[in-house]
């Protein structure tokens, strides 16, 4: 009971601190959506960057295609879009707040839905690549997503797109946009938790550590790297629709395909806190945001060579990032060690006991 | 005694240097069948051939009937064909059980699978058969931690965990304490006429192969130099020539 208690009491602590965060600081509200938004990107990242060994440069692609797909249907949905994005706002619409909540809530499935079939088709193309390659191949992905987007008139091009406006209190605003980004951190997370739980994360961790012999071994890589990428894809394209709307107004380089921070700071977040492990990316992204945020406060006009020196001591000194370096450090503390008790009984009789129980086994099976 | 293998004329070339030059054998069900030759002889590029890792020149093989060599390594590994490689592979920065656990056979896998846990019946399985090479003291360690020959045995242990029909081993005992090696020889055996698996082996140490295969092929140049029990390999001239490396004059004759 008494360890049983301790396991949860981290995960009940990060409920209970997420929750009552807005309320014992309502002026960083907008702070701490962020937050939740940086630990979705670490999160998605892990699960193909840390469980499964491939360093994507590229998943903020998906972020920004649902982002554009999610302002595409809330607008779409009661005007014409075209007609809307080239009067650059110009001309004043109006959405009800019925209107407003039923395009989100579309929106909101639709970008995660959308982001996911791009992953998809995205991840049949590209998983032939492995490690450096499959870093620059979904970077120039990212890359000309941004660019292309630009160029499309339709989704108002590099003027970007105004959304729809919150119909109520802009405190109400802050905390509605609060609760969804940490609702949908918390399921992302516990969804991540059960799943590396099973077979889904020890065959992430098996192509991680040698692709060919999970090959050799009959195990569905492709689907499992597809999966993967998917569920990324999924809550990042939600995130992305949450992120615009939250800003208020999207443009391709630098709110949607921002691939050089954004982009970077979720594989900087994982390796900080420790990557391929449930909890790094959550103490990454909380760490990687306070500093940024302190820096950009305190150090204004050196704010980006802080960041830079904190990336550089983190890749130096800490590879395996904060958990890996606990782990490595207290390894009986996660159960690596020589099991003592069986050491310590006679030696295990090799001709009786588990000869025979496998033997049942295989004449079961047949 | 049926043949679980079927090769018949498998031949294979790098550029201009043929590895295997149209072998043709059987592995019979239930045995051990031992692959010998020197170094360079083209034993590996066999196993590749017959798990699907690079397509063949020309030739057909044939696994219980079927004809694999048109079929992926994946495919052919969840047909319940499997190998080990001689520089050995495992899951290293996981520990034994887990590596145990991912090796649970593939071939009923589907989407929803996926995501289930292990029952505990297999985390037993998993168990007993680390016992069975004698790593279950270690199970909870990181596996790359381990000893090499550790590894070997694990490595051994994960193929066994996949429940294959046919095992092909690249040099089990290379790198292996001598005093390992008997309990290793053993755990051969044991797989075979215990577990019902299928072996094809092959090994340079000549005093183990002699002593487990029932059958032995030895090749040269890539191509079959004879076949036949051990005690028939062991006399038969050719093979002595081909490992002291006679072989030329012996064309000359």
């Amino acid at each position: 009971m008494n360890t049983r208690l301790r396991r949860t009491l981290p995960y009940a602590g990060l409920l209970i601190a997420g929750i009552a965060a807005p309320f014992l600081f309502p002026d960083y509200t907008f702070q701490f959506t962020v937050l939740w938004v940086m630990i979705l990107f670490a999160l998605t990242w892990d699960i193909l960057g840390g469980q499964m060994g491939y360093n994507s440069l590229g998943n903020i692609a998906f972020f920004g295609v649902g982002m554009y797909i999610c302002a595409v249907v809330q607008i779409g949905l009661y005007y014409d879009v075209a007609q809307y994005t080239a009067s650059y706002g110009a001309v004043k619409v109006e959405f009800t707040a019925e209107q407003y909540f039923t395009g989100l809530a579309v929106g909101l499935i639709a970008a995660g839905l959308g982001a996911m079939v791009f992953s998809v088709i995205l991840g049949w193309v590209v998983f032939g690549l492995r490690g450096p390659y499959f870093a620059i191949g979904t970077l120039g992905v990212a890359l000309s997503a941004g660019e292309l987007t630009g160029a499309w008139d339709y989704v108002g091009g590099g003027g970007g797109i105004a959304l729809p406006i919150y119909p109520g209190e802009p405190d109400d605003r802050s905390l509605f946009f609060y609760a969804l980004c940490f609702v949908l951190a918390m399921i992302l997370f516990f969804l991540l938790r059960w799943i590396y739980l099973g077979r889904f994360g020890l065959a992430a961790n098996a192509i991680r550590d040698d692709e060919e012999k999970a090959e050799g071994m009959g195990i569905h890589t492709m689907r499992y790297k597809t999966v993967g990428w998917a569920i990324a894809a999924f809550f990042l394209g939600i995130s992305g629709a949450l992120f615009g709307n939250m800003i208020g107004f999207i443009e391709p380089l630098e709110v949607a395909f921002p691939t050089v921070t954004f982009g970077l700071f979720m594989v900087v977040m994982c390796l900080l806190g420790g990557r391929g492990t449930l909890w790094g990316p959550v103490i990454g992204a909380t760490l990687f945001h306070t500093f940024k945020e302190v820096t950009w406060t305190y150090l204004l006009g050196w704010q980006w060579v802080a960041l830079g020196a904190l990336i550089v001591v983190s890749v130096v000194f800490f590879q395996q990032g904060i958990v890996g370096w606990v782990k490595e450090k207290w390894p009986e503390k996660f159960g690596i060690a020589v099991d003592d008790r069986a050491l310590a009984e006679t030696e295990p009789d090799l001709d009786e006991a588990p000869s025979q129980r496998l033997r049942r086994q295989t004449e079961a099976a047949q | 005694m049926s043949a679980m293998i079927e090769c018949e004329g498998v031949t294979k070339a790098f550029g201009g240097i043929v590895a295997n030059n149209e072998i043709t054998l059987e592995v019979p069900e239930g045995r051990i069948t031992g692959l010998i030759g020197p170094n360079g002889s083209g034993k590996t590029t066999l196993f590749n051939s017959i798990v699907g890792y690079h397509p063949v020149d020309a030739g057909s093989i044939k696994f219980e009937g079927r004809e694999i060599s048109d079929l992926r390594v994946q495919q052919i590994a969840r047909l319940g064909l499997l190998r080990t490689f001689q520089q050995t592979r495992i899951y290293s920065k996981m520990n034994c059980v887990d590596n145990m656990l991912i090796s649970v056979p593939h071939r009923t896998q589907t989407y929803r699978t996926m995501f289930s846990k292990y029952p505990p019946e297999v985390t037993e399985r998993a168990e007993d058969l680390l016992e069975f090479v004698g790593l279950y003291e270690k199970r909870f360690l990181i596996s790359g931690d381990l000893s090499f020959g550790q590894q070997k045995l694990l490595e051994f242990a994960m193929a066994l965990m996949n429940e294959p029909r046919l095992l092909l081993l690249d040099e089990p005992t290379a790198g292996i304490n001598p005093t390992l090696i008997n309990g290793l020889i053993d755990r051969l055996r044991r797989a075979t006429s215990e577990l019902g698996v299928t072996l094809f082996v092959i090994e340079h140490n000549m005093p183990v192969i002699m002593g487990l295969a029932d059958n032995i092929y030895c090749l040269a140049n890539g191509r079959l130099l004879a076949h036949g029990p051990p005690e028939k390999i062991q006399n038969d001239q050719r093979v002595i020539n081909a490992y002291l490396g006679a072989h030329y004059y012996l064309d000359s004759d």
